[in-house]
């Protein structure tokens, strides 16, 4: 394997979970919910992914239980924000509190305890291809479907009925009800759909990226997930640019450490947020489309008339 | 020529009986009947709160009935959700249209209808039922980018794509020109002769009295009257709607104008929102004893023109606005204030009130830092002159008929007319030399209107300068020296009022005092 393979497997690698978490954000955010609690939603992934793997062996039934678990957790958020009409950005917070607390209790005896890895799937013939094959085409599954499922959601947002509804209901709640549509319901499957696909990141974490069990594991990934929602304007295209970005300094970041280049390492460990900040700053300066992909009703709670 | 028609029973398409329906303790409907009959176009009156929408309502699903009966075609139904008015063959044009702003035409449509109707082209056949009915449509235009009376066909065109075999409308001509009115009746008088009906709901009796065949007039959520709109006068079904005679605003004639008080030379304002309106060379001069009213379509750059008169948004390098012959572009609301200027806006709720204030602290909120109480309300150190505050209140209220339920009330628990009553009253109260006031009447009922109107005649022949903005006609008639009218941000030359017609007043709206053709495609 040549460096430069390296560094951009190393690359994909970093940037998956992030893709990962933000996609089914951007769902929930584009249903005019603001789901804080995706770092909560995530480290639940990854404990439960951790232990399932480890009990059963299978790091298969691992990647289910973390899908599970997130979509537990973002459940919780949905009957409170939804249903008991509490303040989604509390909730959030508290959401993404009691995931980090209740992951080191759930993992406190899993500490250090050698994981189960996820294998790579490799297309037979298609990996001795010059240049792209190992990175293309020899990858965990994960990525693939990370991919999959960026390329489905921009497609069903904006080519099929069900996203006309969802980007409906995140416009406006109200004509959206009087038109008939069930704005709550459509909103408790996005959110399901972000826990899955934050349990998802988190199980990326603990079965892939570093195949063990720590503490606070997702270290603010969730949050990185989070703002490239927003800088990306809602688009899916530019949301896994943005993710690639950010993985792709950080990764030359380190590199860069490791090979003593005279920078001080608080600034080269700052880069990614930086660079990702300033990149999706100049893409998002047409404020037309901004506006337009914003959905309207982000992060207010829909109560019907009477 | 509709009188014939009026005669001819026709087979009852729609039928409510002994309808109520409550909220909490309050009847908004109570035992309501009214039967709607295919071929004709039905109109339902009354005065905000007097329980039309609430009536409306439960004809297209949205609400239920507490009690009573809905017969369809002759059958017992029960309409449980818009969706199954919708299968029935009941469309409805919402007075606030229910679309969403960043779709596109086509896809708001696509919304709306059920999966047999948007098998196929959906986008080929919007654009051929538009150009079948004349109300010319792009199927691929975002609605953000629409003019009102544009989104209104979006609407119309969105029921008559489901063959509906009754239309009801809310307060369709509200946000037309009066050309466009015109052209909704047409397409109306066309839909009913093939067959359909119309549930047309309105407070403009002239215009009811122009189409309308049959008329149900509700107050208090009863049924007053049903009568034969063709035989009545505006005069008659204006008091059964109000259940008393309205108030006349008087208007003597002005004879003394003096002073330039307020003046804008040549403004030009780029819209500081995507979906705002630049506004373009905009001239204008209001003198002593002068009201002057700027007619004009909403969205066409009122709310944007309000916004620098009144200093909420000020460019301090420009020097467009002259108040009592101060340039004041650079300075905020409240050094306008000073200067003698009070400013009433378009939404009285967020913008004019603040919702969970009490009155005595919105009085605060625009007054605290003008000179023109006894002393001032703002006591330093000491905090608030609240026992002066609540004397103000009181004064208000009396002199501007605020009806609630407590004596310093919080803002949200006023109905609309009431607290339109306030806003205005707490401007007017100051004596202000220069009023600007958007929209003064709108959404308010006929009594409150009427009040509203005289305060501010009363004041301008005391000798202040008044700007209003307004869109509705018959307003701007009852009050106007002089019209100017706005356009796609740009202002027409200002005419005396008695110069003025419908018509005239209808072709400037449309643009025709435009000076650069500013091309409209997307």
């Amino acid at each position: 394997m040549s460096a430069y393979e390296a560094i951009i497997l190393t690359i994909i690698t970093a940037s998956t979970p992030l893709l990962l978490a933000a996609i089914g954000e951007l769902v929930v955010e584009r249903s005019g919910v603001l789901n804080l609690g995706i770092e909560g939603m995530m480290v639940m992934g990854a404990v439960t992914g951790f232990a399932a793997s480890y009990v059963t062996g299978s790091p298969w039934l691992g990647v289910l239980a973390a899908v599970l678990a997130g979509v537990a957790t973002s459940m919780l958020f949905g009957l409170l924000t939804q249903t008991l009409m509490t303040n989604q950005v509390a909730t959030g917070l508290a959401i993404t509190l009691l995931g980090l607390g209740l992951s080191g209790l759930i993992g406190s005896g899993f500490v250090g305890l050698p994981g189960v890895k996820l294998t790579s799937v490799s297309i037979t013939g298609l990996t001795d291809l010059p240049y792209v094959g190992r990175l293309v085409f020899d990858q965990d599954p994960l990525v693939y479907l990370s991919v999959i499922l960026t390329l489905g959601v921009a497609y069903i947002l904006k080519h099929t009925r069900v996203g006309l509804i969802i980007r409906a209901v995140g416009q406006n709640h109200h004509s959206a009800h009087a038109l008939g549509y069930r704005v709550v319901t459509v909103r408790y499957a996005c959110i399901a759909f972000g826990g899955a696909t934050s349990g998802l990141a988190g199980a990326y974490l603990s079965l892939v990226y570093t195949p063990q069990w720590i503490e606070n594991m997702t270290a603010g990934r969730g949050w990185i997930a989070l703002a490239l929602v927003v800088f990306s304007t809602w688009l899916p295209a530019r949301l896994a640019a943005g993710a690639y970005l950010f993985g792709g300094v950080w990764i030359l970041g380190l590199y860069a450490q490791g090979m003593g280049i005279g920078i001080p390492a608080q600034l080269l460990s700052s880069l990614p947020y930086v660079a990702t900040i300033l990149a999706l700053v100049i893409i998002s300066t047409n404020r037309r489309l901004s506006v337009i992909n914003t959905p309207a009703s982000l992060g207010q709670g829909f109560v019907p008339d009477r | 020529m509709l009188n014939k028609s009026n005669n001819n029973a026709r087979p009852v398409l729609l039928q409510v009986k002994d309808i109520s329906k409550k909220f909490g303790d309050f009847y908004a409907n109570d035992t309501v009947n009214l039967a709607i009959e295919t071929g004709k176009v039905h109109a339902l009156l009354g005065e905000n709160g007097a329980g039309k929408s609430t009536l409306v309502k439960m004809m297209y699903g949205a609400l239920q009935p507490t009690a009573g009966r809905v017969y369809w075609q002759g059958k017992p139904v029960s309409i449980a959700s818009p969706a199954h008015a919708r299968e029935l063959g009941i469309g409805m044009v919402f007075q606030h249209f229910s679309l969403f702003e960043a779709l596109t035409v086509a896809e708001n449509i696509s919304l709306a209808l059920p999966q047999s109707l948007r098998q196929g082209d959906l986008s080929q056949r919007i654009a051929n039922l538009s150009q079948d009915y004349g109300l010319p449509l792009n199927p691929d235009a975002l609605v953000a980018d629409l003019s009102v009376g544009e989104r209104q066909r979006i609407e119309i065109v969105r029921c008559l794509l489901q063959q509906p075999k009754l239309l009801i409308m809310d307060e369709p001509t509200a946000v037309l020109t009066p050309q466009e009115a015109q052209g909704l009746f047409s397409t109306l008088r066309r839909l009913v002769k093939e067959g359909c009906a119309v549930l047309y709901i309105s407070h403009r009796l002239e215009e009811v009295k122009q189409i309308c065949h049959d008329a149900t007039i509700l107050r208090h959520g009863k049924l007053v009257a049903q009568v034969d709109p063709q035989v009545e006068t505006a005069a008659t079904l204006a008091q059964l709607m109000v259940g008393a005679s309205v108030h006349q605003v008087s208007r003597d004639a002005n004879g003394q104008m003096g002073d330039v008080l307020l003046s804008l030379s040549h403004l030009k304002q780029v819209a500081s929102t995507p979906f705002g309106v630049d506004l373009v060379n905009v001239s204008l001069e209001v003198k002593s004893g002068e009201i002057l009213a700027i007619a004009g379509v909403a969205g066409n750059g009122q709310s944007e023109l309000f916004s620098v008169i009144s200093g909420e948004e000020c460019n301090p390098s420009q020097d467009y606005i002259a108040l009592l012959g101060h340039v004041c572009d650079g300075l905020n609301i409240n050094q306008r204030r000073r200067l003698g200027a009070a400013f009433v806006a378009e939404e009285r709720m967020g913008h004019g009130a603040v919702e969970h204030l009490s009155l005595t602290e919105n009085i605060l909120l625009s007054r605290h830092a003008c000179n023109d109480t006894e002393s001032s309300l703002n006591l330093g150190w000491l905090g608030i002159d609240r026992h002066q505050l609540s004397q103000l209140n009181e004064t208000i209220s009396a002199e501007y008929d605020v009806r609630k339920s407590t004596q310093d009330a919080t803002a949200g628990s006023l109905s609309g007319g009431n607290l339109q009553k306030f806003v205005v009253g707490r401007e007017l109260n100051r004596k202000p030399q220069v009023l600007v006031i958007n929209q003064p009447t709108w959404g308010v009922d006929a009594g409150a209107a009427a009040l509203i109107r005289q305060a501010v005649i009363d004041l301008s022949r005391q000798g202040s300068a008044i700007l209003i903005i307004s869109q509705d006609l018959d307003e701007i008639f009852e009050l106007a020296d002089s019209i100017a009218v706005m356009s796609r941000g740009q202002l027409s030359s200002t005419y005396a009022a008695e110069d003025l017609s419908r018509e005239q007043i209808g072709l400037m709206m449309a643009g025709s005092h435009e000076q650069t053709d500013r091309a409209t495609g997307a």
